[in-house]
């Protein structure tokens, strides 16, 4: 075969999940921030900001996962075992807050509560998310085809880490689509929330990275010396440059740019992230050659995403061009 | 593989709890979406304000139910991972492209287009918002295909190969795999009974409000149009149940022995057991009480066509008889009364007094969540089955869970347990809330605002002046009493 469909469907599985860390990760980010605004006006127009997107955004998460278990199914059976408490954890996030969308509106008397579960669930998830991502990178025990760690692999101080670097990401992506829907003072709040969980999202990217090094001696190799280091510095070296603009953007009067800017790091961290684990799927030792669906399966499937991703992104594009603009009183004006 | 036994138990409740509960919201969601089509649809064909009223009035209903079955449905999609790690590894490569299928066609046509649908009737035009109504409710549809499709593929399984790495790998056509032997008719079945569940329980809401007020037109026209459901698919739903039960008597037969509460083979006519107490100790029908040759009739359409029994079948090949037995006793029995219901309002109908026999209304009120009892008592009897299997025939469910260790399982379930009681039975709450509020003229939808209702008397658009616009409708607050 002269493509590699595996290497495609590794893109595939990398775009969905990127396009619901940005997607998701902006809404979950207004979750985390909710308490920072007044109950009433301010949590009523941030919460408006996203109703009509909330449950396509998490769709990607379905394609994500889904995708994992279609494409790469020994992946899937792999990981979700080796991080069960986590994968639980993020789920039960994902229900409460959900439902606080439709019933905090509903509910007068008990909108305090939904509020809380609101901003609980969403930091859940965004944690357990991070803390995945963490327990994948410092790799995972396995033996024939199964998991076979200890129960408590994933609490290390390092997935802590990139526990705590994800949400202070979400937050960064939340405030930043807030600059762009607010209005008035309530925007000039959103300023500042995203100056402040810029420079966490900085500090907590770079610890992440050294740790990188650290953790695994292939990751200190691939980062770090000739030729690879030729691929790998750019990343890097872009994310300063982005950083520095993003910070510029959210000083001045931007409206849109800050929300592009932080998209863009989380790119660059994404990409920085292939490089570290390519080509294995579950470090260290499971490739994506290995846990990969059989060709009959990545051909049908790839016939099926070729159709379809074009339709979904198009109308994807178009709910958000109809809710586009300021949120006002009433939800998008 | 599992250690101990414990763990596997607790995995199979944890499945069970969990997707029982998801399946809940599918049938009523299902059956709510294609009902919104049709009202929006009879809105702009007619212009009658009755319809969008009742349309947005369920609306809101929808979108509660809709967010409880996503968040539900999110936890489904990890649940296969998290505690059938096997099954999903030797499987994936059949099932894995089909539930990919799902989320490509189906979830993200319902999510892209719910936005529009909930909040987007000021922003796009009547057409296109249509449009988006129809998109949710096909989304829906196409969700049932293709889960339904995995789900008939593990009772039936065609079309496959075996690797020596023990994974199930798709054979050269993907046709035999979607279209195995029981996926049309489980297709039918379930799509039939989500709307035959939603059709009860807006016949039930139409009643409630029609019993403190017969002269309500929103309340006649929803309890006429659920009443129609009930006369014309009831029946129609029975005629599928029984082609379903022959087609699974061909490809499934302990079950249909289960479900028949046959343990012993009846070489001239087997009755139709009406009540029992299965024992699988003693293979024995305990307290039998049958109708002779009743059974050969239904499933051999010939009062002495012998029929065989578990006594055929290795103990270890059957599957817990009790359940069956019962939940599909439990299934079949509101299958007829909701017949019952149909002709009685047929009944009304002809005699022009479908809006004033309130016993009609009482007894409708009554059957509202008897489609959920319904769905629910069916699947209990398509899985359990099934059971000792996972793949029928194939892979037994002992051997297809995760390598978890019973208290971690017991930890995540009795999480679950909690949360969805506790947030579902509040959803629950507030879409009774919502209808036990009479529906009314200039209903809301789901408009929202930061501060309670903005009525400005005097300007809200009479009835037929552009009804479809509501920037000046009150905020939905305001009716959240
Ligand atoms: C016959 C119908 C049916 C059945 C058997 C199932 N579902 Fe379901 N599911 C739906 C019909 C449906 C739906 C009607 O399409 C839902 C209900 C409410 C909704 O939002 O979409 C849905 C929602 C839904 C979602 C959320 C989608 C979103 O983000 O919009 C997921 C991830 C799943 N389901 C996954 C599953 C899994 C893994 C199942 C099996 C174990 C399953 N469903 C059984
Ligand atoms: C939505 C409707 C469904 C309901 C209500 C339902 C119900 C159940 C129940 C009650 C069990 C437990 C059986 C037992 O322990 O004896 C079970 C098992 C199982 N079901 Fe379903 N099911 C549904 C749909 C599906 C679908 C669509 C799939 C596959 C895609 C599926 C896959 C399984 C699996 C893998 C098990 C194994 C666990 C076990 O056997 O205990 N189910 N289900
Ligand atoms: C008297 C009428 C009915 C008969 C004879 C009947 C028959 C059956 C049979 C034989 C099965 C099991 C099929 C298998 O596992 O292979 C089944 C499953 C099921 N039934 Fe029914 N049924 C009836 C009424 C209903 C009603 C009224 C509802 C709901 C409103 C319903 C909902 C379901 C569901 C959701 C399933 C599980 C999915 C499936 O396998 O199709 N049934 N039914």
């Amino acid at each position: 075969m002269s493509i590699d469909l595996t290497t495609i469907w590794a893109f595939i599985i990398a775009f969905g999940i990127f396009a619901y860390v940005v997607m998701d990760g902006f809404d979950l980010g207004i979750g985390i921030l909710f308490p920072a605004f007044q109950p009433g006006e301010g949590r009523n127009r941030a919460m408006n900001s996203i109703a009509p997107f909330w449950d396509g955004n998490e769709t990607w998460l379905v394609l994500g996962g889904g995708g994992l278990f279609a494409a790469f199914p020994l992946a899937y059976a792999i990981i979700l075992p080796a991080t069960y408490p986590l994968i639980i954890a993020m789920l039960l996030g994902l229900v409460f807050r959900g439902v606080a969308f439709e019933y905090r509106w509903r509910d007068e008397a008990h909108r305090p509560f939904w509020d809380m579960a609101f901003m609980g669930g969403s930091l859940l998830a965004a944690l357990s998310q991070g803390m995945v991502l963490g327990a994948l990178l410092q790799g995972i025990t396995v033996e024939g085809r199964a998991y076979a760690g200890s129960w408590f692999d994933w609490l290390t101080p390092y997935t802590l880490l990139t526990g705590l670097g994800t949400v202070a990401g979400y937050a960064l992506l939340g405030a930043c689509w807030l600059v762009w829907r607010l209005e008035d003072d309530l925007q000039e709040k959103a300023r500042r929330l995203a100056l402040r969980a810029g420079l966490a999202t900085a500090g907590l990217m770079g610890a992440v990275s050294l740790y990188n090094l650290a953790l695994r001696p292939e990751y200190a190799e691939r980062w770090l010396t000739a030729p690879e280091v030729y691929w790998a510095a750019p990343v890097p070296i872009l994310t300063a440059i982005v950083a520095i603009f993003l910070w510029r953007s959210l000083k001045g009067k931007a409206e849109s740019a800050p929300f592009w800017l932080s998209l863009g790091l989380f790119f660059l961290g994404m990409l920085g992230l292939g490089v570290t684990i390519w080509p294995n799927v579950v470090p260290p030792d499971v490739t994506i050659w290995d846990a990969a669906a059989p060709y009959r399966s990545q051909v049908f499937m790839l016939v099926g995403v070729a159709i379809t991703m074009p339709l979904i992104i198009g109308y994807t594009a178009w709910a958000y061009w109809v809710f586009r603009g300021k949120v006002g009183k009433d939800g998008y004006h | 593989m599992i250690e101990s036994v414990d763990a596997l138990i607790l995995a199979r409740i944890q499945f069970a709890f969990t997707i029982s509960f998801h399946f809940i919201f599918p049938a009523f969601s299902i059956g709510v979406a294609s009902y919104l089509a049709v009202l929006e649809g009879l809105w702009l064909k007619t212009g009658k304000p009755v319809y969008l009223d009742l349309f947005k009035y369920w609306l809101k209903i929808f979108a509660i139910a809709f967010a409880m079955g996503v968040v539900s449905g999110i936890v489904m999609s990890y649940q296969f991972g998290t505690n059938w790690s096997v099954f999903s590894d030797v499987a994936g490569p059949v099932i894995g492209p089909l539930m990919a299928y799902e989320v490509l066609t189906a979830f993200f046509l319902e999510a892209g287009f719910l936005g529009v649908m909930l909040f987007g009737m000021d922003k796009v035009g009547r057409k296109l918002h249509f449009f988006a109504t129809l998109m949710v409710a096909a989304g829906t549809f196409v969700s049932a295909f293709w889960i339904l499709s995995v789900n008939s593929w593990m009772q039936t399984p065609t079309g496959f190969e075996l690797a020596a790495n023990g994974q199930y790998l798709p054979g050269p056509s993907w046709w035999a795999i979607i279209f195995n032997p029981s996926f049309l008719y489980r297709l039918v079945h379930t799509v039939t009974a989500a709307y035959l569940t939603t059709a009860f329980v807006v016949g039930a809401v139409g009643a409630f409000h029609l019993l403190k007020d017969r002269t309500s037109q929103h309340a006649r026209t929803m309890f006429s149009m659920a009443m129609w459901m009930a006369a014309l698919v009831a029946p129609v739903q029975i005629f599928v149940g029984d082609m379903h039960g022959l087609n699974t008597m061909e490809h499934q037969p302990q079950k249909v022995m289960a479900m028949e509460g046959h343990y012993d083979s009846h070489p001239d006519g087997a009755p139709f057991y009406v009540f029992g107490i299965p024992n699988d100790e003693e293979q024995r029908l305990d307290w039998a009480l049958g109708i002779p040759k009743l059974s050969s009739l239904i499933l051999k359409h010939d009062l002495n066509a012998p029929l065989a029994g578990l006594d055929t079948i290795p103990d270890d090949e059957q599957p817990p008889v009790f359940i069956v037995f019962w939940a599909f006793r439990i299934m079949v029995a509101i299958g007829v009364a909701m017949l019952g219901i149909g002709v009685w309002s047929l009944l009304a109908r002809m005699r022009g007094k479908l809006y004033d026999w309130s016993w009609l209304h009482r007894a409708a009120l009554v059957m509202g969540p008897s489609g959920f009892v319904a769905v629910i008592a069916g699947w209990a009897t398509t899985e359990v089955g099934r059971q000792p299997y996972v793949i029928y025939g194939l892979l037994r469910t002992a051997d297809a869970a995760s390598p978890l260790a019973a208290p971690a399982i017991a930890a995540s379930l009795l999480a679950f347990v909690v949360v969805y009681f506790a947030v579902f039975s509040v959803g629950t709450w507030y879409l009774l809330r919502l209808m036990s509020a009479a529906p009314k003229a200039h209903e809301t939808g789901v408009k929202r605002g930061d501060k309670g209702p903005i009525r400005t008397a005097g300007i809200t658009p009479g009835p037929t002046q552009n009804p479809g616009q509501s920037q000046v409708l009150p905020a939905d607050e305001g009716d959240a009493r």
